[in-house]
């Protein structure tokens, strides 16, 4: 299943990055808690998140950070190279229940999304910078931040 | 001298740029096939050991999130000190600088790199800025991360 490689020629100032859909459900918010280590019983225990006033348990920063380092990783294939990714965690994002053991309840879905503020060379690596963010159903930014990627360079192919 | 009303405290101020409890982190395929699970992420380069082989990479790498979490260490060992009851996560920042291959066996270490105040919404707020660096098994820097807690 080769993969198609995005090149530095391909993309212009403005340029959308392809985005990518997520739905945090609460079972989503178990596994990243097991794999990335991070315990907090604000991301599962209402009480605890009430007492932290979030009103019940939120999408780990963490986890939004790392959707949109899946949505740079897609879109600058196996031949890019995220250099930088940073993000802020400005609003809350909650999780969907589960309806069965796999398949979440009806509810939001939300969108990863960026477009392309800036390329240039510098130490021959072709760079291109990007706004990036989470939005949620309403369209909000949640998780706003930028990534810097490297790209390679059609014209270094021969 | 702390500035008159400040928050930050003169004991706070001495935390700043101590080196946390370093953290030994191996780069197991369980480990990247769990964080691309919990992602959702189906990148062959993951979890395909043939389509890794065959990649510039000659292998299995992690996602990018593998790095600044509790389990890669950001944080450990840093005396945070808060005067409020609550605490969020404010934002992170990662610089990554090699690639993180399957099998690689990566030492972190924190420690606090400044604190601001501000006046919010719901009153005083301290944020507090950790930086992490992150080095391989041939003592490489492969990422620097900063992370920004907000406590009101």
């Amino acid at each position: 299943m080769a993969k198609k490689q995005l090149y530095y020629e391909d993309v212009e100032v403005g340029t959308e990055v392809t985005p990518l859909a997520k739905v945090a459900t609460t079972q989503m918010l178990v596994k990243w808690a097991g794999g990335s280590g991070d315990f907090n019983p604000l991301h599962f225990e209402d009480s605890f998140a009430a007492s932290q006033g979030v009103d019940s348990p939120i999408v780990h920063g963490a986890l939004k950070r790392a959707w949109l380092g899946h949505l740079m990783t897609d879109w600058i294939g196996d031949g890019g190279f995220l250099k930088k990714l940073a993000c802020q965690y400005r609003g809350m994002d909650y999780p969907r229940k589960m309806k069965t053991i796999t398949d979440p309840q009806e509810g939001e879905t939300w969108w990863c999304r960026g477009t392309v503020t800036k390329k240039y060379v510098e130490d021959d690596q072709h760079i291109v910078e990007c706004d990036i963010w989470v939005e949620n159903a309403k369209g909000e930014k949640t998780t706003p931040g930028s990534a810097t990627v490297v790209l390679p360079f059609k014209k270094a192919k021969s | 001298m702390a500035q008159q009303g400040s928050i930050i405290t003169d004991e706070m101020k001495k935390q700043i740029g101590v080196k946390g409890v370093p953290t030994v982190l191996e780069v197991e395929k369980g480990l990247i096939r769990m964080m691309a699970e919990a992602l959702d992420d189906p990148n062959p380069l993951w979890q395909d050991e043939e389509y890794a082989e065959k990649s510039k990479y000659g292998g299995i790498i992690a996602p990018p999130a593998l790095l600044c979490c509790a389990r890669a260490g950001t944080g450990r060992g840093v005396q945070m000190k808060s005067p409020f009851p609550r605490a969020l996560a404010g934002g992170d920042e990662v610089e990554y600088l090699k690639p993180l291959k399957a099998g690689d066996v990566i030492t972190s270490v924190s420690h606090i790199a400044e604190y601001n105040e501000r006046e919010g919404k719901r009153g005083p707020m301290l944020f507090t800025t950790i930086e992490t660096t992150y080095k391989n098994q041939r003592d490489e820097v492969v990422a620097i991360s900063r992370s920004t807690f907000i406590s009101y």
